[in-house]
């Protein structure tokens, strides 16, 4: 066949010529990349509830009268960290303002990878940074003094029990519960109606599902991760006996499945009548008494249980950064400023429900009637649980950082996962409590000598 | 006996079908519905899954992701059936020499993780300022399916009889004349094979896209996981979204169907 082969140099110049046209192709697209032009911002954002709401008011309320447009992008909890760190530690630029935690906020300005707000405080009178309450500022400004992020809504940890359920069974919740009579209370309730259980724990392995509730049980109980000279404590002491405890009140009364049990599945079993307490984040209250739960107006709120210390609430806050890299500061300054601002919490009272309301960050919204009057059941108890939390000191002995649920060094997310898988494996009654812990440990010990 | 492979045949069949019954059975249902646990098969059916979907309370429209999903899908698709055809031709029809070797040699990049390059990628693509750009996933997912390709066509033209090419020559045909009237027709379902397999992986591809695109380039497998959330119940949400995603898979494969079926077994029989 010499006529094909001649052809044989035109076969490698078609090869060649394909190959091309995806290079132009790829020039054309150049413009699409990159960080917003105009008067636009990129928001990165975690998939909760109360951001839904607020992609759906912004359009209408915050590009209407500022003609910001505000493309926002929205992951699950551990997509968006991912993606955050990403984008923040290259300082890419993609996103302008980002949705971080009180958890992020210490080491990303410390990085260097925020954009300081006290300049922008400085001109913006009508924000009042007053009125965010005291444990909100201080959870999100760095060492160096300045503030590096706005709360959008903030939460503690409190007790939810059925009140009906207690009548019923003749129970009596105290005022101030301690984790062993909340135990004995869980065991007397446990069954009380057909497939309920005592207690709700989260048993989901993840630093953010099952860690965040156990450590505040291992503060109270007199434990902690690290001593104040980064000395792994994981199995020994508070920390053990907390675990321990832990570990047999959801295995003896704790929700069935409670080794694939978060936040949502306990929400859900609170909701469908199949636990009778529950321990968990001071948001979820607005769902309990939401529309449409079958629980409205038949849970009680008592703060969280304790053992050697004077509470044992958690303090966690999804908050705005904004990207040290972005070209529009002012702009996102303005999308933060209207977002946290009283004046939206308003808006969304007066457009959706005062229920739904992104609460926990400001003073004013705990005096506001309407708020008060849709969350008379829980706006006290949560308002006490947020004011009393005492990151810098939440245990019995002084911590290395700051935090009460958390660490606050970026190691802790993976260190605090992996040992969570472990427990869960214990929950489950594949291994038992010190294994999982003498494992622990050393994955503890890892991470400690980094540091000391 | 006949009778006992088709019981087990139809079981295989239900047991691979099931988990895609019960994803569009349960996108019908509300969300308490759908998260209740032993499942409720009597609850009322609706549509609000697919109102969520469509932004119905967020506003967000998946249109752009799913056009970026089609540009990705479609455009890297055609450009890998072009490719792997003239490479297929160089390697079966017209062997250069040492084909064996270039045939391994495209299979030897599959054998990378793609993982692993996800961080050069991703370094490279910001330097160059292609982060978050559709064109980019158009060049990475022709690359990452060419060698397969590659291999799917080498082995189908392999079966275009020589002497319908002889004949063609003889008759004067030039390459590009020969590749659309004599070697595309005959070839015609392995095309369908290839480019319908390229099509599924590209659409599906989630790894890369999750990681490279962001506001403008995201395509429709990173748009599915906005809607999982660790604060509320999002099932019956996630499975409308996996439904609707799954149709032009569905679509596509339908229409390849006839061709396929002699594709994959083209070949196999001598």
């Amino acid at each position: 066949m010499p006529n094909l082969r001649v052809r044989s140099g035109r076969l490698a110049a078609a090869v060649l010529a394909a190959g091309c046209a995806a290079g132009v192709l790829t020039g054309c697209g150049g413009a699409g990349g990159g960080s917003a032009g105009g008067h636009s911002i990129n928001v990165l954002m975690v998939n909760n509830p109360q951001m839904v709401d607020l992609q759906k008011l912004t359009a209408k309320h915050f590009t209407k009268q500022t003609g910001i447009t505000v493309n926002f992008t929205v992951l699950p909890e551990n997509d968006v960290r991912d993606k955050i760190t990403q984008d923040f530690s290259s300082q890419a630029g993609r996103y302008d303002v980002a949705s971080i935690s009180n958890f992020e906020v210490p080491f990303y300005a410390k990085n260097g990878w925020l954009d300081a707000m006290d300049p922008f405080l400085a001109k913006d009178s009508g924000f009042d940074q007053h009125d965010v309450l005291p444990t909100m500022r201080q959870s999100l400004t760095g060492a160096d003094g300045k503030v590096y992020g706005e709360p959008f809504y903030g939460e503690s940890s409190f007790l939810m029990y059925r009140k009906d359920v207690f009548a019923a069974k003749h129970l009596t919740m105290p005022a101030k519960p301690t984790w062993q009579q909340v135990a004995d209370l869980a065991a007397k309730a446990d069954g009380a109606k057909p497939g309920m259980r005592g207690i709700c724990l989260r048993g989901q392995p993840g630093w953010g599902e099952m860690i965040a509730p156990l450590t505040t049980v291992v503060n109270t109980f007199g434990g902690t991760w690290f001593t104040k000279d980064w000395q792994a404590q994981v199995d020994s002491g508070g920390f053990k006996q907390a675990t321990q405890f832990y570990v047999d009140l959801v295995r003896r009364h704790g929700e069935a499945g409670a080794a694939q049990s978060g936040f949502t599945e306990c929400l859900n079993g609170m909701e469908q009548g199949k636990v009778a307490m529950w321990y968990d984040a001071t948001s979820a209250a607005g769902s309990l008494e939401g529309q449409g739960s079958p629980v409205a107006g038949k849970v009680g709120y008592v703060p969280a249980p304790v053992t050697r210390t004077d509470s044992s609430g958690w303090l966690y806050t999804w908050a705005w950064g904004i990207q040290k890299a972005s070209r529009h500061a002012d702009d996102a300054w303005k999308f933060v400023s209207w977002a946290s601002s009283a004046g939206y919490e308003k808006l969304v009272g007066s457009t959706l429900g005062w229920a739904r309301v992104p609460a926990g960050k400001r003073a004013s919204t705990y005096a506001n009637p309407d708020y008060q009057k849709a969350s008379a059941a829980f706006y006290r108890a949560t308002q006490t649980a947020i004011t009393t939390a005492d990151p810098a000191n939440p245990g019995v002995q002084p911590r290395p950082t700051p935090g009460i649920q958390f660490v606050d060094i970026p190691e802790f997310t993976d260190l605090g996962t992996q040992v969570s898988q472990q427990l869960s494996g214990a929950i489950a009654g594949r291994t038992s409590v010190p294994a999982a812990l003498r494992a622990s440990q050393r994955l503890a010990d890892a991470v400690a000598k980094k540091y000391r | 006996m006949r009778r006992i492979l088709g019981v087990v045949a139809w079981l295989v069949g239900i047991a691979f079908f099931f988990p895609v019954a019960w994803m569009v059975f349960t996108s019908l249902h509300s969300e308490q519905a759908a998260a209740t646990n032993p499942p409720d098969v009597t609850a009322p059916l609706t549509l609000d899954g697919y109102r969520e979907f469509f932004g119905a309370s967020t506003g967000a429209s998946p249109w752009p992701y799913l056009i970026n999903s089609a540009t990705a899908s479609l455009v890297s698709t055609l450009l890998v059936v072009i490719l792997a055809m003239l490479a297929g031709y160089a390697l079966a029809i017209r062997p250069v020499r040492r084909w064996t070797d270039a045939l391994f040699f495209f299979l030897s990049t599959k054998m990378l993780p793609a993982v692993a390059g996800l961080l050069p990628i991703y370094l490279i693509s910001q330097r160059i300022g292609l982060l978050d750009n559709v064109w980019l996933m158009v060049v990475l997912y022709t690359a990452m399916n060419l060698p397969i390709a590659v291999w799917m066509m080498h082995s189908f033209l392999r079966e275009v009889p020589v002497a319908i090419l002889e004949a063609a020559a003889l008759d004067g045909a030039r390459l590009p004349t020969v590749l659309r009237r004599v070697i595309l027709p005959v070839a015609a379902p392995g095309v369908a094979a290839t480019a319908l397999i390229c099509f599924i992986f590209s659409w599906n591809e989630m790894l890369f896209a999750r990681v490279l695109t962001g506001v403008v380039a995201g395509t429709a497998p990173v748009f599915l996981t906005s809607f999982v959330t660790s604060q509320g119940l999002f099932l019956s949400k996630v499975c409308a979204a996996a439904t609707v995603i799954s149709v032009p898979v569905l679509a596509a494969g339908f229409a390849a169907q006839n061709k396929l079926v002699q594709g994959l077994s083209l070949g196999a029989v001598k």
